[in-house]
């Protein structure tokens, strides 16, 4: 928030932002709520679950980005968090990778 | 002693000293709730077809969660822009409300805590396995609310989404006729166990950053009258934790809820 704190702040300005803020993430939950259940999106769940995590990335940029100040940070943030990026991803990367890496046959490595 | 740079940025970050410790903080954060998460995927991919709950979590309390829980965030920023502006008492308002929030998210999990613990799954001798609240028990004989069905239905059990016109009711069984009773604990299966894991420690955060905001808005606060403008970081970077909270709920919510 550092930017944006050295900035004058406006509450009512803040309120209204927040405001807009609340309704979307209503409509985003709503909207997750709704695809999980839908029945026009056919039995296939990865699609479903990948449509739910979409709207869910959306809500959190809202949180990130406005919320926590994100979009008008200093760059040593930036730094961090691309570092923490780049060891999440691979945190996920391996976890996949170690999943597809299993022996599809029956057979048993020695 | 004077602490450096509490205040003023440092001239080589740009940033207050605490702001950068949040951050760094919060980074190792999400590398441990990302472990979890992926834990989450493996135990997930690696269930048998059919043997993955769906349906077990109320998407109501979920959704009342999550709205609190965004709520609360708001709350947050709204005190923290309130001590930019030095209006104390709109700051004592919003910090307030962000407390109540968040003791009534506490309380809607413990809630759903409570409903897991007294869900039995109880194996019968003859194959068949019940399923429900437990209602009552006595040395003879233990009441459920819920159901009993064969062994071959077991994936009935797993998948309640499917059966949106459930009928459940009372089910008497003799304590001679049990060969195993367990509830709905982290220990029931992978899925309890990682919903415990997740929804606990996300719940430990919370809980965290409410004392500490408690503290923040109750006897912390007398740091106004002396230090106004390090009182307002304070809020800043606990405000920055309570957002991090929220941010995990977000993905939280879904992963748990609806997939």
């Amino acid at each position: 928030m550092s930017d944006s704190a050295e900035k004058a702040v406006d509450l009512k300005s803040y309120i209204r932002l927040c405001g807009v803020i609340f309704l979307v993430v209503l409509c985003t939950t709503s909207a997750m709520i709704a695809t999980s259940y839908s029945t026009h999106l056919g039995a296939d769940w990865t699609g479903r679950v990948a449509v739910i995590l979409g709207i869910a990335v959306i809500n959190a940029f809202l949180v990130a980005g406005y919320l926590m100040h994100l979009l008008s940070e200093k760059k040593l943030i930036y730094v961090v968090l691309g570092f923490t990026v780049f060891f999440f991803i691979g945190l996920m990367g391996l976890t996949l990778w170690a999943n597809c890496d299993y022996p599809l046959t029956g057979a048993v490595p020695r | 002693m004077e602490i450096p740079y509490t205040v003023e940025n440092r001239p080589d970050t740009g940033i207050y000293n605490a702001k950068v410790g949040i951050w760094l903080f919060l980074a190792s954060e999400v590398m441990l709730f990302g472990g979890l998460f992926s834990a989450y995927i493996m135990l997930r991919v690696g269930a048998p077809d059919g043997l993955w709950p769906h349906g077990w979590l109320d998407v109501r309390f979920g959704t009342v969660n999550t709205i609190l829980l965004a709520l609360s965030a708001i709350t947050t920023l709204l005190a923290w822009a309130a001590c930019k502006v030095r209006d104390f008492g709109k700051f004592k308002f919003f910090h307030a409300c962000t407390i109540l929030l968040a003791l009534a998210f506490l309380g809607i999990k413990s809630y759903e805590y409570h409903d897991k613990w007294i869900h039995y799954e109880i194996q019968l001798k003859d194959g068949r396995i019940a399923d429900g609240h437990l209602e009552e028990q006595t040395d003879k004989e233990v009441v459920l609310h819920g159901r009993i069905v064969a062994a071959a239905d077991k994936k009935l059990l797993y998948d309640l989404r499917s059966q949106p016109d459930l009928k459940l009711g009372a089910v008497r069984i003799d304590r001679a006729d049990i060969v195993k009773m367990q509830n709905y604990g982290p220990w029931h299966n992978t899925f309890t166990a990682i919903y415990f894991t997740l929804t606990g420690l996300h719940a430990l955060h919370i809980l965290g950053g409410t004392l500490v905001i408690f503290y923040l808005w109750g006897p912390g606060s007398k740091m106004w009258l002396t230090d106004p403008e390090r009182f307002t970081n304070r809020i800043e970077v606990s405000g920055l934790f309570w957002h991090f909270v929220d941010l995990v709920w977000i993905f939280l919510f879904p992963v748990l809820y609806l997939t």
